[in-house]
């Protein structure tokens, strides 16, 4: 919502102080100023032009020379690339020497050879608005618009201050220029009013002209209308023009503003109707019957359902929707006289989906879902209109036509100081309150140290005592309320899940792995590419079709940035990412969603992953971690093994398919690491218990088995660590061969086992014992063969 | 000169003259040795009447030591000059880094994070979590939005074809968390809870339509708008540091009463918005199964994003999704 100073002061004409304290002021009464501009400076040296002539630039086709007489009856030369006036126009010309509000500074200048003395300004150019397209062209209504006249003068400026305001939902009555102002008074202790706005209503009564019926009272809780008569369809004059194009709105014609100018004004939208278009002057207010179509006044034909309201005529037609948008087949035209003009008061749900549903915002639609006021602002509204439209020469049928449904209760609600103070930390009296409240317009008596307060119309959405304490707050002052911590504090801390995600961050980064976080959308076809089942949950409103699909592995998400990486020739890249995927469940409406961690190393021996899985069970203690060698899905069908702890299965590790890779645009060959990480970190973690260091002396001996292919190391050491049980401290794969004097299809593996007792050294025979059983069992239970 | 003077040069000499250990333990032993003329010296002292014997035995014993004490000097000399050889063969430029081991990098959002979760901990607070696709009713009805209201408009929700329309999303902020955590746990509460947050914002140099949140809640007897300003300004301070102060300005969030947004003071005096917050809605206690005569509440937000931009001067917040290892390795 933008303000000016000016209009403020006519609601509260004893505003003072400088414009960024009083700017400050307004972003503690919750009205954040988001920008301040001045308006009316820099226009200095810019008057009103009347041209004499126009002629083409000899030598430049988007230029035209013209002549304009700046007073003193000589024609001065400009030079102007803009083409929409007419000998005889009065025009905005920036003389040599002025700087416009832009910081432009107007010199002599030569074009192609011709004598520039100046500029014609468009509206942009002095700062009015947004209006860019071509010079603006002035009324000649009076004689401020004689030429060599003070722009500022001829149009009506002074120098204001204009704020944009961010006005929260909960604020419809900041949606106006008296609402702020009422808010601004309050603060500054000043008095706030409303203007009388005086006019003569005309002989013909308006309850010969029109009736309204509210048919839905759950719709419409109050409907009033007034009329304007005689109306001849023109320019309204320029001071209003001024403003609302300085609150961002673009004049229309002399109804259409007043209509606007009122919104802007007192934040009751309001809707006008070529009367003649309304058979009888008859509205009736309803719900929507399922598919009635309506052409709105952007020239659209609307569908609408039971929920949305209209407004009818006599015939039932619709010729509007409710709160959001009138009907194109009585709107004000060139040739309409006779005027109806409409206030009412929305049921804000009811506006809010049909604003929804059509996705129509509009000036009007937005103030009436956050509740416009209900109370005798519609009175007021009706007069304002009446009281401007007769200044531009109408007739106003005597009366008001209306009728009310249901609104808002307007009973006191009982608040209790206690609470009020406890809530904010303050120690307020009971009339202090009652003074904060009663600035802002709520009426309030007190009894017995508790408010009873009745809430003012124009504030719909304050309903409770807990409503209340935001506005004593608001008025006292956040800033004022004293700091304090709470006294409860328990110690903090984090649980063992996030310590210990934590850990697995640190091993990983102690491991050169880089973290990254892609965005958990997928394109359609990223998860087949990667292998992967297709089923995946799909967005409904996706910003594109990329990012579409919920992903259930990381797997692609880590491939694009492996591809990303390498196609900016980036080395060495080992990533990991822990994030969601998003898996189908039948549990419920919400997917099954788990925490996932992956790791990515590029061009290493996928061996280095295994270890890398080892360290991270060792060092969480994961219970019985086991590779389970299996042909998995994106996995390369001979590298890749289930992750198995406690006998669950827990995730992939091994090469990624290099058909995948090549899809993706991978080089080389990527290890990968997918584990459930809110599963394995959830479930039992083991225990790390002290054993004591043995201090006797060890035993090495080396064991080389002819193994073939289908029998794997694990289950090798499997024997081998049951044959020598507690004697066995530590064995190692030391070797791996394949080739000459190895069968083909066969490896040779070979381990080194270290034996070692914690109470005695162990005797020659003891060890060799322990050596043929570990032989014996790795022979009985595999195929692998002690080679000799 | 005597015999013995003789038999002392002759062994500095050989000591001097041996190269390396080899020749002297050579020389050693033909002086020292069980073949030496000392060692015949030494057997020779028990012809000698009692009288001569102790002078010429400690004469004997003398040279000894001394034709030792010659030995050991050329051999710890020798060392000497072995290691300096070994030395100077093995000088290195340690300044040929070949770069094999290094250290990888948390991404910037996981170390913002990790330290705001370590300045709450610090403070009190627990770390909660919650899932990233939400219903409607963590997402919004449990935070008092109920399906009509304008503030809905303002989350640019991001849907999920799931349950019936608009029944399932992306959560659009970390407050869902605050209702799960109050579902689950009866007050005092003291919980911090970040996470990914979405909406359907295109990306672009200020915006991601994934990003990061945290969310703090605080239910408990007599928790006051008082405790809300206090905590928020010990957070700062904890985080920005001690010169940073904090305000708090009216706003409107559904989900709080009274409601505000946070900024902190910049060096130039300014001040920047940081975040929302406000007192509990009692609607979002009771909601959650919280008597909001009993207890009282605030709850506080603000984006990790943008913050991290800010803290390290990134001009394109994309750059925290890219995940470009030139840019993960800075940090």
């Amino acid at each position: 919502m933008k303000v000016l100073l000016s209009w403020l002061k006519e609601f509260a004409p004893e505003i003072e102080g400088d414009p960024i304290s009083l700017g400050e002021r307004l972003s503690h009464l919750g009205l954040a100023v988001e920008e301040m501009s001045v308006l009316g400076e820099g226009l200095d040296g810019v008057v009103v032009g009347r041209i004499l002539d126009l002629r083409p630039h000899p030598d430049a086709e988007r230029i035209q020379l013209v002549d304009v007489d700046l007073g003193d009856g000589n024609a001065t030369q400009i030079c102007c690339g803009a083409f929409n006036m007419q000998v005889g126009d009065h025009v905005p010309v920036a003389t040599i020497g002025s700087v416009l509000p832009d910081g432009l500074e107007i010199s002599q200048r030569k074009l192609r050879g011709q004598l520039s003395n100046g500029m014609c300004c468009s509206p942009a150019e002095l700062g009015l608005g947004d209006d860019h397209d071509g010079i603006m062209i002035l009324p000649e209504d009076s004689d401020a618009t004689s030429p060599g006249a003070p722009i500022t003068e001829a149009l009506g400026m002074q120098r204001d201050i204009l704020w944009d305001l961010e006005v929260n939902a909960n604020r419809p009555d900041a949606m106006s220029v008296s609402g702020v102002a009422r808010d601004l008074a309050a603060s500054l202790g000043i008095p706030f009013g409303y203007p009388e706005y005086e006019f003569v209503e005309g002989s013909t009564r308006l309850s010969d002209l029109s009736s309204v019926e509210i048919i839905d009272p759950t719709l419409c809780g109050r409907f009033a209308v007034r009329a304007a008569l005689g109306v001849s369809i023109g320019e309204s004059p320029r001071w209003m023009q001024n403003r609302l194009i300085s609150l961002g709105m673009r004049p229309i014609n002399n109804v259409v503003d007043v209509s606007n100018y009122v919104m802007l004004e007192l934040g009751q939208p309001n809707h006008t109707y070529d009367l003649a278009k309304v058979p009888e002057g008859h509205l009736a207010i309803r719900r929507a019957s399922e598919g009635e179509a309506i052409t709105t006044l952007d020239g659209e034909e609307r569908s609408l359902i039971t929920e949305d309201g209209v407004i009818a005529n006599i015939r039932g037609e619709a010729i509007g929707i409710a709160g959001v948008m009138g009907g194109l087949s009585t709107e004000i035209s060139t040739s309409t006289t006779d005027v109806l003009v409409e206030v009412a008061w929305w049921d804000p749900p009811s506006i809010s989906r049909t604003v929804k549903r059509l996705n129509l915002m509009s000036e009007a639609s937005m103030r009436f879902r956050r509740g416009a006021d209900y109370g005798d602002n519609i009175e007021r509204a009706l007069g304002r209109i009446g009281n401007l439209l007769t200044d531009g020469g109408a007739q106003i049928a005597s009366g008001i036509e209306q009728d009310t449904g249901d609104l808002p209760s307007r009973e006191s609600i009982k608040v209790r100081a206690s609470k009020i103070n406890g809530l904010l930390g303050v120690d307020l009296s009971a009339k202090d309150m009652k003074s904060h409240l009663e600035s802002i317009g709520f009426e309030v008596s007190v009894k017995k140290g508790d408010l009873s307060v009745t809430i003012p119309t124009w504030r719909w959405d304050t309903i409770t005592e807990t409503d209340i304490s935001e506005e004593v707050a608001r008025m006292y002052g956040y800033e004022n309320i004293r700091r304090s911590v709470p006294k409860g504090t328990a110690p903090g801390a984090l649980t063992q899940y996030q310590k210990n995600r934590r850990r697995v961050r640190e091993i990983l980064v102690g491991a050169a792995c880089d973290e990254t976080m892609p965005m958990p959308f997928l394109a359609p076809g990223d998860l087949r590419s990667a292998g992967l089942a297709e089923e995946a949950i799909s967005l409904t409103n996706p910003l594109v079709h990329e990012e579409s699909l919920l992903r259930t592995s990381l797997l692609p998400g880590q491939l694009k940035v492996i591809a990303f990486n390498q196609s900016h020739r980036v080395e060495d890249l080992r990533f990991f990412e822990i994030g969601h995927v998003f898996l189908a469940s039948s549990d419920g409406v919400l997917p099954d969603e788990r925490e996932h961690l992956s790791v990515a190393l590029v061009d290493v021996h996928v061996s280095e992953m295994v270890d890398l899985l080892y360290v991270l069970g060792n060092e969480l203690a994961l219970p019985n971690l086991q590779l389970a060698s299996d042909e998995l899905p994106g996995m390369h069908p001979g590298r890749a093994a289930e992750i198995l702890v406690a006998g669950q299965s827990c995730g992939v590790i091994g090469e990624v398919d290099p058909r995948v890779l090549m899809s993706y645009g991978v080089n080389g060959r990527v290890s990968w690491l997918e584990l459930n990480l809110g599963k394995v970190l959830s479930g039992p973690l083991g225990k790390k218990s002290y054993r004591s260091v043995s201090k006797y002396p060890s035993s090495d001996v080396d064991l080389a088995f002819d193994v073939p292919e289908s029998v794997s190391s694990a289950s090798i050491l499997g024997c081998l660590r049951k044959a020598g049980s507690d004697l066995l401290q530590q064995v190692k794969l030391f070797d791996a061969y394949s080739g000459d004097a190895i069968e083909e299809g066969h490896r040779s593996l070979a381990y080194r086992l270290r034996f070692q007792a914690d109470d005695r050294t162990l005797t020659d025979d003891e060890v060799a014992a322990l050596r043929l059983k570990c032989i014996q069992l790795v022979e009985k239970k595999t195929e692998a063969r002690l080679r000799l | 000169m005597s015999e013995y003077q003789k038999l002392i040069d002759g062994a500095r000499g050989a000591a001097e003259s041996s190269q390396n250990a080899d020749e002297l333990a050579l020389a050693r032993s033909k002086f020292l040795g069980k073949k030496s003329l000392l060692s015949d010296a030494k057997k020779g002292l028990g012809k000698l009447e009692e009288v001569e014997r102790a002078a010429a035995g400690k004469e004997l014993n003398e040279v000894l030591n001394l034709i030792e004490e010659v030995f050991e000097q050329r051999e710890a000399a020798l060392q000497e000059e072995a290691w300096n050889l070994q030395f100077e063969s093995e000088r290195l430029d340690l300044s040929e880094r070949l770069e094999t081991l290094r250290r990888g990098h948390l991404h910037l959002i996981t170390q913002a994070r990790d330290h705001l979760e370590d300045v709450f901990v610090g403070m009190g607070f627990t770390v909660a979590e919650g899932p990233e696709v939400e219903t409607a009713w963590y997402n919004f009805e449990a935070l008092n939005i109920p399906d009509w209201h304008p503030a809905r408009g303002n989350f640019d929700t991001i849907f999920v074809n799931l349950g019936s329309p608009e029944e399932v999303m992306l959560r659009s902020h970390t407050s869902p968390v605050q209702v799960r955590t109050m579902e689950n746990h009866q007050p005092p509460i003291y919980v911090v809870a970040p996470g990914r947050t979405f909406r359907t914002d295109s990306a672009d140099a200020t915006h991601l339509p994934a990003f990061n949140q945290i969310e703090g809640l605080v239910v408990d007897k007599g928790i006051t708008m008082g405790d809300l300003a206090g905590t928020i300004d010990s957070f700062v301070q904890a985080f920005f540091g001690s010169e940073v102060k904090s305000r708090l300005r009216p706003s409107y969030f559904p989900f709080t009463e009274p409601s505000a947004e946070f900024d902190i003071s910049r060096p130039d005096g300014s001040w920047l918005e940081l975040g929302g917050c406000g007192m509990v809605h009692p609607n979002v206690l009771s909601n959650c199964g919280i008597d909001p005569e009993e207890w009282q509440g605030f709850a506080f937000g603000f984006g990790i994003d943008r913050l991290v931009a800010m803290r390290f001067q990134l001009d394109d917040i994309r750059e925290l999704v890219v995940n470009d290892a030139r840019f993960l390795r800075q940090f």
